[in-house]
């Protein structure tokens, strides 16, 4: 080959390798952001709730997740509600549900397409957390968030639980209890609920109560169609 | 050298000079472990505190002489970990919020 | 024209302005103060309007300052000559408001000291995240580009110059657009309409500032805009308003055709109270056909006639922010299509914001920032355009 030649090749290895350079962190990082699985089969933390068991006016589950994250339970506009009641009625039939509503822990999560620093993740096992480290409180994931699931601190905390950290100017939702299921017990809602509407488990394993009853009966997912894949299912809707 | 309350004190992780120069570091990369990846073993700051908390009032951070204020604050370096993490030690708080 | 008084008038206005406006970005340093010192309970925003009046003042200034460019590129791209000479003078605007809408949006953070973090923890899936490199790149394209037209030896630069800033600000104006089209759940958002509805809006409001801002100039340094450049310049942004106007109303009559968006419209334009008077006196008519009609009309050419229109163009930008950011927050998320829902969280109902001073502060400062970044530089380099002989 001529010497022309052998500088036009060279060029283009180089090329290409700086090019190779430049996109691989990116794609690196898009795995990150997204929360990919490292690998396929593993846990992934769900709920299953049944509505018709979940009775209007009672708030077991939110006084149950205050006290346990230590959250006020105060219900001004800028009070930090992890876990909310909701009251539907379907307009043409009139048909009245309660059901409880938090953090879907979807598995496409907007919140965290949505977040710069990639503070709002999504961990292994499912769970979509917001890294308070990195959080610069632009509240973005708030606006994205299909499901109002997420609080802006509002105000300088004091006296928080030392298993939750939380401050003010940061983004938080609710996390599964994410320091309960790390040491294998249950998030505080589904243990406080006197009905057992929220069942709490490993949708993954086929053994579980959890993966069974989900073949079993039917649940949704709310707003489905746009196609999150929500860790939380609902019974009843 | 600021006068400095080390709670119950004792060395569990490394010698003193080595957590001096590297606390930051070994705080910084424990919790990218913990909150990403849910590892949860080797020392959580909560069981920094459980030791180095003083014994009178059970916190970090509540006097001039408290264990991570009295240096910071000698050095002038900003703390911002307890803007959202608790300075008290467990036990205490679990007392403290049973009442 | 100039008689011995006026220089030192001239001088006087000049040091009386830059202690306002400095005023008037200390009062902000102050409001961000607070808010660092007592969190955002201080402000109107909660939990259901999360971005309030800091985010309309800098989402106006940072789709202005791409829009003024418009000047420069019709001058370095287009070649017009007429524009060329006001190049200089766009550029330093834009990197003005550019400076001083991000001035607000990093201010308003919940955690501005993090801003380091943001630098440095990059989710390549944010549009947030690539408008740090968009924004910042600006800044760096816009200066190279003033320098290929202010150092005689670089003019010749200054075509490729301002093409690459031509193609940069449409990257931009988009990447503006898309931070509300992602947003798939809001009725108000998710919508691939924005990014070119902002690119058409950034024309008007970009050109607008720039009538203001050299009429100013001219008015208070005793020169003369001619008539000729005045018609074309008014003209042109007749057609920029006109244009603006049809996306917007685009965007409406498209929304108005689906069932699921029509209760959304409707609070929109005719039941949310603050929101359709806004839209419809404010926007509608102050910020689009007063304007058309001082444009067009074939009245007495008094010079006075496009600094007002600009002004009418800039409070109805104004006015259709609030209401696309903070009534397209205030309709409530669709949860649970089909049903009418309530709770302790505010679900379905209409969320409530009153803008409160240190937010209105804030955005002000931005604003100070912009006009001292302006009149600064105005006033020690070379940014008065510098008027063609007449043919």
């Amino acid at each position: 080959m001529s010497d022309i030649d052998f500088q036009r090749r060279n060029f283009l290895k180089t090329a290409a390798g700086a090019a190779l350079v430049t996109v691989a962190p990116g794609m690196l990082l898009f795995d990150v952001a997204h929360g990919k699985q490292i690998e396929a089969g593993k846990v992934r933390w769900g709920m299953l709730i049944d509505t018709a068991a979940c009775k209007p006016g009672c708030n077991d589950c939110v006084t149950a997740c205050n006290k346990e994250n230590g959250l006020s339970g105060g219900t001004a506009a800028t009070d930090s509600q992890w876990i909310r009641k909701i009251e539907i009625k379907d307009i043409s039939s009139g048909r009245e549900v309660s059901l409880p509503m938090m953090c879907q822990h979807c598995e496409h999560p907007p919140c965290v397409d949505v977040c710069p620093t990639g503070a709002s993740f999504k961990r292994a096992d499912g769970i979509v957390l917001v890294d308070k480290h990195r959080c610069i409180g632009c509240r973005y994931c708030m606006m994205a968030c299909p499901y109002k699931a997420r609080s802006f601190v509002h105000e300088p905390l004091h006296d928080q639980n030392p298993d939750v950290p939380r401050g003010k100017g940061t983004v938080e939702s609710c996390t599964l209890c994410v320091h309960r299921i790390d040491q294998g017990g249950q998030p505080a809602c589904a243990e406080a609920c006197a009905n057992k509407v929220i069942l709490f488990g490993d949708l993954n394993d086929p053994n579980s109560e959890i993966a069974q009853k989900v073949k079993a009966v039917v649940s949704t997912q709310i707003r489905a169609d746009l196609k999150l894949n929500p860790g939380v299912r609902y019974q009843g809707l | 050298m600021p006068k400095l309350d080390i709670g119950k004190g004792g060395e569990c992780v490394k010698d003193t000079q080595w957590m001096r120069k590297n606390h930051m570091h070994m705080l910084k990369h424990q919790r990218d472990e913990t909150v990403h990846k849910g590892n949860r073993e080797g020392s959580s700051l909560k069981d920094c505190i459980e030791c180095h908390a003083s014994i009178k009032d059970d916190s970090v951070i509540a006097r001039e002489d408290s264990f991570c204020v009295a240096c910071h604050k000698y050095e002038a370096v900003k703390l911002d970990c307890f803007e959202c993490h608790s300075g008290l030690r467990k036990s205490a708080w679990l007392k403290r919020d049973a009442k | 024209m100039a008689s011995y008084s006026i220089p030192k008038l001239r001088s006087h206005l000049f040091y009386i302005l830059m202690v306002v406006a400095g005023a008037i970005v200390l009062a902000a340093m102050f409001a961000v103060h607070a808010m660092e010192e007592h969190g955002h309970i201080i402000t109107g925003m909660n939990n259901q309007i999360v971005w309030g009046m800091p985010h309309v003042f800098a989402i106006f200034l940072i789709v202005a300052a791409s829009g003024v460019l418009n000047v420069s590129s019709i001058g370095s791209v287009f070649n017009k000559p007429a524009y060329k000479v006001r190049a200089p003078l766009a550029g330093l605007l834009s990197i003005a408001m550019l400076a001083g809408g991000l001035t607000v949006l990093m201010l308003d953070l919940g955690r501005p000291d993090r801003i380091i973090v943001a630098a440095t923890n990059f989710n390549p899936t944010s549009v947030f995240a690539w408008n740090i490199v968009l924004y910042s790149g600006m800044f760096a394209a816009v200066a190279v580009y003033l320098w290929t037209l202010m150092e005689q030896r670089m003019n010749p630069w200054s075509k490729p110059a301002g093409f690459a800033v031509f193609i940069w600000r449409f990257v931009l104006t988009t990447g503006t657009g898309v931070i509300f089209s992602f947003l798939v759940a809001r009725q108000a958002y998710g919508t691939a309409i924005l990014p070119p509805m902002f690119i058409v809006i950034s024309f008007a409001w970009g050109l607008a500032v720039f009538h203001v801002v050299q009429a100013a100039i001219y008015e208070w340094n005793g020169l003369h805009l001619d008539e000729y450049v005045q018609k074309r310049m008014r003209n042109l942004m007749g057609v920029f308003v006109i244009a603006s106007l049809y996306f917007v109303a685009t965007y409406h009559l498209t929304n108005l055709y689906f069932a699921r968006q029509t209760e959304f419209e409707r609070f929109i334009l005719s039941e949310g109270g603050i929101y359709p008077q806004l839209f419809w006196i404010g926007y509608v008519l102050l910020g689009n056909v007063l304007p058309l009609i001082l444009i067009y009309l074939p009245a007495l050419d008094r010079y006075k006639r496009i600094p007002l229109a600009s002004l009418l163009v800039i409070v109805g930008g104004f006015c259709l922010l609030y209401v696309f950011i903070i009534g397209g927050q205030a309709f409530p998320l669709d949860i649970f299509p089909g049903y009418s829902v309530s709770s302790s969280f505010a679900d379905g109902e209409i969320g409530s914001y009153h803008p409160s001073l240190p937010e209105i502060l804030l955005g002000l400062g931005g604003v100070g920032v912009a006009f001292l970044i302006t009149a600064i530089g105005t006033r020690v380099l070379d940014f008065v355009p510098r008027e063609l002989p007449k043919k």
